[in-house]
């Protein structure tokens, strides 16, 4: 069926069609003609950003929490550009987006006319496809693409640049047309003959163990990988953006490796005779010194992505295809296991090599401020961090049991994506319960944001770990850099309490121990947004430790 | 391939949706990618709306590997094989304008006619030349002619196709791969004529 619409009208209408509800944007120029018939389309809530960095954000934090779609608006130029961070941010970590960007009008296109930037040109490598539509006739089908292209294989980000007067021009529409992409073919079932070999590796196996990366959740397989390893008995250790794939109070979870995993899970990486890899790639801060990775293990590697075969580890057994299909072919050919022998082994390094050692100090710690967090939500929060210590802590010290609870940005390491992603998970799960981690640093470079929360009574509740460094950056320098240390300090952080105030969310500031539950309790009582400055050790590094392009031999486990 | 400086080079041939900015794709992923292209050719194919690339790309051997897998990412390639290993034909073209006064001129077209080069355009002190065929006659023809004086060359890149015939060509130099064995390094070889 085709109707005659306005550009506009046709990506509200396609949008709805593709079961968008929420979109967020901030409007501009260019983009001003699709705003002008958003109240024909009550059904489609706009959610007012504050900078478009933080439409982005928002987008992709309703995406991993919910799995749909995210959308953002933004208009041409620099609104386009302020995008960019959030869209490299999505693809980074493979997160499904649409974002429509206004552009110039036709003829003014290449003149550099106001406002005009070649968006398409400059998301190029940040997206995983983007299209510039100069006929409103195309629009319908543009936007049907762009939803399949984000979602279906390995997701990410696409980006719709429309000229302003191709918003105004008429066209039709017809919402079942087919979509042709000769070029896209993503996978499906894995080839049989990839599953023999896989499970054939699993079956002979003596110490596997399972490397869950964010395959796992993209594709909302936790039920599968559980199954899996109880049925074989395989310990699971997650990626970074794995985390919440598996219940992490089960007896089988053996943490995170690399970088500032848990040094149990990174040894026992390092001494299986299997890895068997279901939606990771490999990436460096889990291997390092790809020459020292594992050596004395084969890998088998479940993957959407065929490019991401071999990429930095050379595997024996690739499996191309949807990490849910695969799931679904290896469970009945897996055998039942025990591997009594290995499973005692991974206890005796979670015993000797503890890693979570939480600091016996009075003063307040980071890692404090985490457990109690996960003490007192008990592991029932959605979480989003931003990167540094802060989110480092918080992958270590909360433990997840809600699976997809985690969202983080791993791949890209954007320090604001915390303040964000929190409304676009709040917005997408109005009834759960959100807690923003965040760094003191990463915290101000979006907190604008904070409007968004208040304008729409959205009650996520802000943990500052708030110790007036990039303490990340501080850790650094002094391991790295001769403690010559460098533009590390904020000397002048506002009072964080009386920003909550003055943004007109309730504020609480936490100094010691012994108030840490109530605060958290205070703060999860209260309906509407929060703000909790913990206010915790200046410095304090961040362990375990396996330096960069190291392997486990130079994990520094604990210097204290 | 063989390791040529230490970089190796594969020869890549893509069939393209013929679209505005899929060179521009193409071209950002070999750059952000760190895949050097040595050459380039892109023409209309057999199927409507598609356009078949040929490129050869060097850089060290475990990158260059993935080039094919990495443009297959691109919505926009329908089409991408690796055909270092096969057993394939190719050709580069290239136009060479010499001075060819009197004197000299058939000397040039003795040279032209030896490597089967054809005149193309004539005028009253220089002559162009038209030759197609492997990287090594066509070097070979351009160095042949530096004495007349070169006035301008220009070459395209290389065209490749599969062979319809098991049986390979004797000067295709570098096709020597050992199938069973991917990680095969190839020998250096000589004789890359394409010709058969």
């Amino acid at each position: 069926m085709s109707k005659y619409l306005s550009g506009s009208q046709i990506v509200c209408e396609a949008l709805l069609n593709e079961g968008v509800n929420v979109v967020f944007g901030i409007p501009g120029g260019a983009i001003l003609p699709l705003y002008g018939v958003l109240s024909q389309y009550p059904d489609l809530r706009h959610i007012l950003s504050r900078h478009e960095q933080g439409a982005a954000h928002s987008a992709d934090g309703y995406a991993r929490s919910t799995g749909k779609v995210g959308v953002a608006f933004a208009t041409s130029g620099p609104g386009a550009t302020n995008l960019v961070t959030g869209l490299a941010t999505a693809m980074m970590d493979s997160v499904p987006m649409v974002a429509i960007t206004g552009q110039v009008g036709r003829s003014a296109i290449g003149t550099d006319a106001f406002q005009e930037t070649d968006i398409t040109g400059a998301t190029l490598p940040v997206t995983k496809h983007n299209y510039l539509v100069m006929r409103a006739e195309d629009l319908g089908a543009t936007i049907h693409e762009a939803f399949h292209i984000a979602r279906t294989g390995r997701p990410g980000p696409v980006l719709i640049d429309i000229p302003k007067d191709v918003f105004t021009e008429m066209g039709d529409y017809d919402s079942s047309a087919h979509i042709d992409l000769p070029g896209y073919n993503p996978p499906g079932k894995a080839e049989e003959s990839q599953v023999e070999a896989a499970a054939a590796l699993i079956n002979e196996s003596e110490r596997p163990v399972i490397l869950a990366g964010h395959g796992v959740v993209l594709s909302r397989s936790w039920d599968e990988l559980k199954q899996l390893a109880e049925k074989a008995q395989i310990p699971v250790v997650t990626t970074l953006l794995g985390i919440s794939s598996f219940p992490e109070d089960h007896v089988l979870s053996t943490g995170f490796p690399g970088m500032h995993g848990m040094a149990y899970a990174s040894l026992a990486v390092d001494q299986a005779d299997l890895i068997i890899n279901f939606g990771s790639r490999f990436d460096d801060r889990i291997v390092g010194d790809a020459k020292r990775f594992s050596t004395g293990s084969k890998k088998i590697h479940v993957d959407i992505d065929p490019a991401e075969i071999n990429k930095s580890i050379q595997v024996e057994a690739p499996v191309i295809g949807n990490i849910k299909d695969v799931f679904a072919q290896l469970l009945p050919k897996v055998k039942p296991n025990t591997h009594v022998d290995w499973l005692q082994h991974i206890e005796h390094l979670k015993a000797e090599h503890p890693s979570l050692r939480i600091p016996e100090s009075d003063r307040l710690m980071g890692q404090h401020v985490v457990k109690a967090l996960s003490d007192v939500t008990k592991g029932d929060a959605i979480i989003t961090t931003g990167v540094g210590q802060h989110q480092m802590w918080a992958a270590q010290h909360y433990q997840f049991t809600n699976a997809n609870s985690w969202l983080s940005s791993g791949g890209a390491g954007t320090m604001g994506y915390e303040v964000p992603s929190a409304i676009g998970a709040q917005v997408g799960n109005p009834d759960k319960l959100v807690w923003s981690i965040c760094g003191d640093g990463g915290f101000q470079m979006t907190l604008m944001e904070l409007a968004t929360a208040v304008e729409n009574n959205l009650p996520v509740k802000y943990a500052i770990l708030n110790n007036n460094h990039l303490g990340m950056i501080t850790q650094w320098q002094g391991l790295f850099y001769d403690g010559d240390y460098q533009a590390e300090t904020y000397t002048a952080n506002p009072d964080f309490v009386k920003l909550a105030d003055a943004y007109g969310m309730k504020g609480i500031r936490v100094t010691s121990q012994d108030e840490l539950e109530s605060a958290i309790a205070e703060a999860n009582a209260h309906d509407g947004p929060v703000i909790v400055d913990f206010v915790i050790e200046k410095v304090d590094d961040l362990y375990p430790m396996i330096p960069a392009g190291q392997s486990v031999k130079e994990l520094i486990e604990d210097p204290n | 391939m063989a390791p040529v400086n230490g970089t190796f080079q594969r020869t890549i041939s893509a069939l393209v949706q013929d679209k505005p900015g899929v060179l521009a794709r193409i071209s950002g992923l070999f750059r952000r990618r760190g895949f050097n292209i040595a050459s380039l050719a892109v023409g209309r194919s057999e199927r409507v709306g598609m356009s078949r690339m040929t490129f050869v790309v060097e850089g060290p051997d475990a990158v260059v590997r993935h080039v094919a897998a990495q443009l297959d990412r691109l919505i926009d390639v329908v089409e991408v094989y690796d055909i270092t290993e096969q057993n394939i034909v190719w050709r580069e073209l290239a136009l060479i304008k010499i001075a060819a006064p009197a004197a000299s001129r058939s000397e040039v077209l003795e040279l032209a006619n030896v490597y089967r080069a054809n005149v193309i355009d004539i005028g009253v002190e220089s002559l162009t030349l038209e030759i197609s065929g492997g990287r090594q006659k066509i070097d070979s023809l351009i160095e042949l002619l530096k004495k007349f004086g070169l006035l301008e060359v220009i070459r395209t890149g290389r065209v490749a196709t599969l062979r319809g015939t098991l049986v390979e060509g004797e000067d295709d130099g570098l096709y020597q791969a050992d199938a069973s064995n991917p990680t095969y390094v190839l020998p250096i070889t000589t004789g890359e004529s394409g010709s058969v």
